[in-house]
């Protein structure tokens, strides 16, 4: 699938994996409109796209958590900045299990930030590109829905739904000419998993950056970054759950 | 907005480009501006850790990696000002201004070094004697202080002269603002000249009809006798479009080349006078053998950022750099006799460098001085600190001092007799930094402000 260089909104953009979507996306000549909470650093982030790859890049504020603003939000965007070409999903929260097991909030939260307000937006974008009959959605999801561990499963099941939604959206999107890749990086260099030991492969993000915009070329639907993990998940999967209860994965 | 949460990091075994010393240490790594604030007792600014010896260590303290800091906020292509964050690097700058015909004003050896660094260490280039040092084309930067506040530094405000050069001592660089140079093409019109001895050597180098915008020279160390000191002098400018081939269609461009990794730490026993003095010989027929050419400024600038972790090529013990500079009255003097004892000791270096510097700068600690400076890489070994020793007699009798941003090894009254602003650079620090919260092993070992 050849990128074309419409507008491409960034929902969650101050991120490290978004940031360098947005660069790998810039780098191609795509304009971009950069969406998040953080709005001195968007106007940063803003500013470096444009002095790098010299394309034009606009900002809004967006509240992913506030679920009754995104239908507004969206026409808004769209007036002023539309209609997009394509739009990537990059936010969400880690959380800590830990804390998740014995506080239900904090549960909640991790709940609502990676599944519930995903879907809502995603509601929302679907709706308006299906009548368009064009563009294509990036969602990052995570290799920790493929699978529940005890280790992090309250992240590992709002991502998890999150696959599955994104399954049904890409099946239904597809009769209307839009595309949805579903992107499930391992562990990523970022402020997220800094001074955590002991994570395999883990990867820097421009690398992820770059292969998610490549896999979008190419019309992937769903891409593990980077590529192991595609068989290190099929094995994890594999493992009847007789087995894989006793694991503390 | 909730700060930014600072998760640390503890890094075992941390070095320098030199990988000598070692040091235990930890590190926060901010990804936001804002986030960029002195944390825990004691901390120390560090961006890609090209020093080389512990400049950028802190044992027992907190690294504040400003690699992620590193966006570009303004950039005025009339004018070519630009503005960024101090973790952006010259490699950063130079992948996105050179096609529009701008250039670093001053660039190291490498380009794999960010902003904050370039300031801290006041580094310096082969155009030294023309554009003077790193600092001489900021016309203000940003910084975070020990109290966390944000000040801005300008030209002829003390606190801009005590940071360029100050080895990070002052605070946390957080912005600068970099007047760029025009250039018409990313290509470099170059000249190599053979030398045979040293003075001839520094004759070329100090010679108005052999001077360009870039010049340094190469000296094979191993040379002894009449040839001491022999070398290839080399000059470079920046090639105007008319100068390069036709066949090249964007002469602002230059081809991506893949990094080759150096695949493994050598034994200490692969660099030796035998092997080296079999690579100077190369060296010396590749380098001498083209006399005029066009390259692409990495080929003239970054030979060595071709091999990614070319240190590895030094092995686990590591190497030291050398490097003084010598005023021009005694620079020959001082240098014949530094070329005399390495040659005699057979302490082989495997990069030696010498270059000629303009007039110096108005950074209190700033390293170059009017008058000649060379650069040695030297693999560790047994005796080698002794033998160090005995140059920094030299190069003190000779009213020298040697660059903080290479060393790892001299004694506080080195440093004491070579800089005579210290003093006035440890009582401005005091008044900003009452507590001595920005510190490194470098400042420790020097007696520097402790």
């Amino acid at each position: 699938m050849p990128l074309s260089p419409g507008p491409v909104l960034v929902l969650g953009a101050t991120s490290a994996i978004a940031r360098s979507v947005a660069l790998a996306l810039a780098a191609k000549g795509c304009s971009l409109v950069l969406a998040g909470r953080d709005e001195p650093e968007l106007e940063r982030i803003k500013s470096d796209l444009e002095i790098r790859c010299g394309v034009s890049v606009s900002h809004l504020v967006f509240d992913a958590e506030d679920e009754t603003s995104h239908k507004a939000f969206w026409a808004q965007a769209e007036v002023d900045h539309g209609p997009f070409k394509g739009v990537v999903l990059a936010f969400g929260y880690l959380g800590d299990q830990q804390r998740a097991q014995e506080d239900w909030g904090e549960a909640r939260s991790v709940l609502e930030r990676n599944f519930v307000s995903a879907a809502s937006i995603l509601h929302v974008v679907a709706q308006s590109m299906e009548t368009r009959g064009e563009g294509w959605i990036v969602v990052l999801s995570s290799v920790a829905g493929d699978r529940g561990r005890m280790s992090n499963y309250v992240y590992g099941s709002a991502k998890g739904g999150l696959t599955i939604f994104l399954q049904g959206l890409r099946s239904r999107l597809q009769k209307a000419g839009v595309h949805v890749m579903t992107v499930k990086p391992g562990p990523v260099d970022t402020a997220m998993t800094f001074g955590m030991d002991r994570l395999p492969l883990l990867a820097d993000p421009q690398t992820v950056g770059k292969a998610i915009v490549a896999g979008l070329a190419q019309g992937k639907d769903v891409l593990y970054v980077p590529t192991p993990w595609r068989l290190i998940m099929f094995v994890l999967r594999s493992v009847p759950e007789k087995i894989f209860k006793k694991t503390s994965l | 907005m909730l700060p930014e949460k600072q998760a640390v990091k503890d890094l075992a075994a941390l070095g320098g480009w030199g990988r000598y010393p070692l040091a235990d240490t930890r590190a926060v790594r901010p990804e936001r501006a804002r986030g960029l604030t002195p944390v825990g007792e004691h901390c120390l600014a560090r961006g890609l850790g090209r020093a080389y010896g512990d400049a950028a260590l802190l044992s027992g303290g907190t690294l504040v990696l400003t690699e992620r800091l590193n966006r570009f906020l303004a950039f005025d292509p009339e004018s070519g000002v630009v503005r960024a964050e101090a973790g952006v690097t010259l490699k950063d700058l130079l992948e996105a201004l050179v096609p529009r015909g701008w250039f670093v004003p001053v660039t190291p050896g490498t380009k794999n070094c960010t902003l904050g660094g370039c300031l801290a260490a006041d580094v310096h280039g082969k155009n030294h004697h023309r554009e003077g040092t790193f600092s001489n084309h900021v016309p203000e930067f940003e910084i975070v202080l020990a109290d966390g506040s944000r000040q801005t530094a300008r030209r002829g405000d003390d606190l801009f002269w005590a940071t360029a050069g100050g080895m990070g001592l002052t605070g946390l660089a957080s912005e600068l603002t970099l007047q760029m140079t025009p250039v018409e093409t990313a290509f470099m019109r170059v000249r190599h000249t053979r030398s045979k001895d040293l003075d001839r050597t520094i004759e070329l180098l100090t010679d108005p009809g052999h001077d360009a915008r870039y010049t340094v020279a190469w000296i094979d160390c191993l040379a002894g006798g009449r040839n001491l000191g022999r070398g290839i002098f080399m000059a470079g400018e920046h090639a105007l479009r008319s100068e390069v081939s036709l066949r090249v269609a964007n002469p602002l461009s230059v081809p991506f080349r893949r990094q080759k990794p150096f695949p493994m730490d050598l034994p200490g026993w692969a660099l030796n006078p035998t092997t080296i003095k079999a690579f100077n010989l190369v060296y010396d027929w590749a380098k001498g053998r083209r006399t005029e050419f066009v390259c692409d400024y990495d080929q003239f600038f970054y030979p060595l950022d071709g091999i990614q972790g070319w240190n590895r090529m030094y092995g686990k013990r590591g190497f030291l750099q050398y490097q003084y500079v010598l005023p021009t009255a005694t620079a020959r003097e001082g240098t014949r006799l530094v070329l005399e004892r390495l040659s005699q000791a057979k302490k082989a270096s495997f990069l030696a460098v010498l270059k000629r510097f303009g007039p110096q700068g108005e950074g209190w600690l700033s390293f170059p001085t009017e008058g000649l400076t060379l650069a040695l890489d030297i693999p560790f070994s047994d005796g080698l600190l002794t033998f160090l020793d005995e140059l920094d007699d030299i190069v003190l009798s000779h009213g020298g001092r040697l660059y903080m941003a290479k060393d790892a090894r001299m004694k506080p009254a080195v440093l004491r007799s070579g800089y005579p602003r210290l003093g006035d650079f440890c009582e401005f620090k005091k008044s900003i930094d009452p507590e001595g919260r920005f510190d490194s092993d470098m400042a420790r070992r020097l007696g520097l402000c402790h």
